[in-house]
């Protein structure tokens, strides 16, 4: 067991990834010499070469269009995007070529290509830097979406969907990077597609996924204190999500509420909800709720402590849905 | 007069050869070549524009939703291929169906294709590398690329060994050359000096807007300034087709980086059958392209080699029996079972697809006989 931040643990499984299997190389910008804007690959050009940890030029497109060829070469590239809103000039290999190539080529070519993307907000950066494209990606069959809370599951899942025959979307909470947690690099946690119930509660379950998690938390120590006990379960994985988990605490607790950091609309608390809603009708008390980000584009920093969800609007989600 | 002072060319569009100081090299390029080889170049044309045809005619008839065109381009595109060696990767856009034949492809694939059977239609590995058509203009180009990357990280290319050394071949067409994913192929090419050749027919139209508006500048003009060696040619001379792309795929597999071939055709029908080039063509560019026909003016070649009518004779007639077959072949093509629908989205088992599809299996099993 060691104490890393998420970033440093995303390294450590990177580097274990690349030595236990020489198809495994890195591609973006910066991501050589510095080790990347958020230094998630440092290091690591040293140790493996220029041909296996590759700064490539300023173009995504051209990142994620090259991977694709590289992967039908043998190779199982590891891109990263720089940041979150730099993704969309990489959108269309993403979605009309990288999603679509296994299916195009009736199963007799896999692409396992990952796409790493510091994502959300909370750390004060200028527009294009805060975004959370989550929904985009995970509406687009042939992609798998995923997204770690805490350190011991970057380690891990980033492992999966390496090793994953799928193109995989690899969302890193960004303002999660610097939190330190316990990472066991002997024992996996769950598999990338599952679901985890990260804090056991009866009244209300909390659904998040990413940098929500642990504000999920927050406010469920706080609810404790008033006497209401909530679940959270962190969703992991968005494609496929595992409403067999969210189903059964749902179940139990009869009201859900979904935070995320992206704006609701069409997102994937929407998704979960309408799951719910078709699923779960008749043993929940009250509907779901969701506490989103705004549709709005992502404001200015000075006002990013009132777009994004914080405790006090999942409390009062809370607070609603007990209400009924 | 889109021919320019730089075009080469080893073939006159009167069937006779050129020769000068510039195109020696070229002529050196296809020493190598005999009389068998100028048949089978002529035979791959001809049975290739007789399917096109056929293909064409199909559609007209209600058995594809659209055909994609290539009469008029099968020299640039049966030189080019005929060049390339057997551990090659040839990456096409869509409408190379030459180039796909010379490389092993059933063409009934194609069709299969458009017919609405698949959305792919043959697996590379069994086509001798010739990968599948991408329809979205320019973005098989970085696919190329970064295969021809992958070559290069493997070293299989690059020791001196012409018959083993990889290269990649990539066509695409004047419209492509506005497409930000072919630029940016260009400049990955050049950063990581991949061995490969950006094989471009300017076949003068993107649809109903010419070339001209796409640029301002000679296609291989812009390649230059990417830092590509590059050149235009008469991509309606096969025989020129042959020589550049042999020199430019030997030099690429050798260690020499990225070139750039720039091959002046035509595109003599539609763009697809959902178009009709009348609309915004004139009828006198049409007829100057019509008199430079690369199969034309190598025939007439031919015969100015001694070959004997009874070979052209032969050409058509297994260029008749070629189209029968792919005729009735393609009335055969039936719909792929429901279960295509969700076969191959994923490779590794993803949850939410299997619940649709096992939702849908049973939603139309209840519409069986026996079923309430």
């Amino acid at each position: 067991m060691r104490e890393l931040p998420l970033a440093k643990a995303i390294n450590e499984s990177l580097r274990a990834a690349m030595l236990a299997d020489s198809s495994v190389m890195l591609m973006g910008e910066d991501i050589a010499q510095l080790g990347g804007v958020f230094r998630v690959t440092e290091g690591l050009q040293e140790q493996f070469g220029p041909s296996r940890v590759v700064d490539t030029p300023l173009a995504e497109a051209g990142i994620v269009g090259t991977a694709i060829g590289l992967a039908m070469r043998g190779y199982r590239p590891v891109c990263e995007i720089q940041f979150d809103g730099f993704v969309y000039p990489a959108f269309d290999q993403i979605v009309t070529q990288l999603a679509k190539l296994t299916s195009r080529h009736e199963g007799t070519q896999a692409f396992p290509v990952v796409i790493r993307i510091p994502y959300g907000g909370h750390i004060g950066a200028i527009e294009h830097h805060q975004e959370s494209p989550e929904a985009y990606f995970a509406h687009t069959a042939g992609l798998r979406v995923i997204s770690p809370a805490t350190p011991h599951d970057a380690y891990w899942m980033i492992q999966d969907a390496i090793a994953s025959s799928d193109p995989v979307i690899f969302l890193e909470p960004k303002s999660r990077y610097w939190h330190k947690g316990q990472v066991d690099v002997e024992v996996p946690g769950l598999a990338m597609n599952q679901a985890e119930v990260a804090r056991v509660g009866r009244d209300v379950t909390l659904i998040g996924h990413g940098a929500a998690v642990a504000m999920m938390q927050q406010a469920a120590d706080i609810a404790e204190g008033e006497g209401i006990s909530i679940e959270v379960i962190n969703l992991r994985s968005l494609s496929p999500l595992d409403m067999d988990t969210v189903m059964e605490s749902v179940r139990k607790t009869t009201r859900a509420v979904v935070v995320q950091e992206s704006p609701g609309n069409a997102s994937l608390g929407s998704e979960v909800a309408a799951t719910l809603a078709e699923q779960a009708f008749y043993v929940m008390q009250a509907p779901v709720l969701r506490v989103s980000g705004f549709n709005a584009p992502f404001p200015p920093a000075g006002l990013e402590s009132i777009y994004l969800p914080d405790t006090d609007r999942i409390l009062d989600a809370v607070d609603r849905s007990m209400a009924y | 007069m889109p021919y320019t002072d730089a075009t080469l060319s080893l073939l006159a569009p009167d069937g006779t050869l050129v020769t000068n100081d510039r195109n020696e090299m070229y002529h050196q390029a296809i020493s190598h070549l005999g009389e068998a080889d100028f048949r089978e170049f002529y035979r791959v044309m001809r049975v290739v524009r007789r399917f096109d045809i056929e293909a064409g005619n199909l559609q007209r008839q209600g058995q594809m939703a659209l055909w994609v065109p290539s009469i008029g381009q099968e020299g640039a595109q049966v030189g080019s291929a005929f060049a390339t060696r057997s551990q090659d990767h040839i990456f096409p856009a869509y409408r190379e169906h030459a180039v796909g034949y010379i490389r092993g492809l059933d063409l009934i694939n194609i069709i299969r294709m458009l017919r609405g059977v698949t959305h792919g239609g043959w697996n590379p590995k069994e086509t001798n590398n010739f990968h599948l058509y991408t329809l979205v203009i320019g973005s098989h180009t970085l696919h190329a690329t970064g295969y021809a990357m992958g070559i290069g990280f493997d070293g299989a290319c690059s020791t001196g060994a012409l018959e083993e050394d990889q290269a990649v071949l990539v066509y695409f067409g004047d419209g492509a050359t506005s497409q930000g994913d072919t630029n940016e192929a260009m400049v990955f090419a050049q950063s990581y000096q991949t061995p490969q050749v950006f094989f471009l027919q300017n076949n003068h139209w993107a649809i109903s807007v010419p070339v001209r508006v796409q640029s301002r500048t000679p296609l291989f003009e812009r390649a230059a300034g990417f830092g590509l060696p590059s050149i235009q040619i008469d991509g309606n001379d096969v025989l020129m087709s042959y020589a550049a792309t042999r020199l430019s795929m030997d030099a690429a597999r050798s260690g020499q980086g990225p070139h750039f071939i720039e091959a002046l055709t035509y595109r003599i029908g539609a763009h697809t059958t959902s178009d009709d080039p009348t609309k915004y063509r004139d009828e006198d560019e049409l007829a100057f392209w019509q008199a430079r026909d690369p199969i034309d003016r190598f025939r007439t070649y031919l015969t100015s080699l001694g070959v004997e009518q009874a070979f052209f004779d032969q050409v058509e007639v297994e260029a008749e029996d070629h189209a029968s077959d792919i005729r009735a072949r393609t009335m055969a093509l039936e719909s792929p079972p429901a279960s295509e629908i969700f076969a191959h989205v994923f490779t590794d088992d993803h949850a939410g697809i299997t619940a649709e599809a096992a939702w849908l299996e049973e939603y139309l099993a209840s519409f069986e006989e026996g079923s309430s």
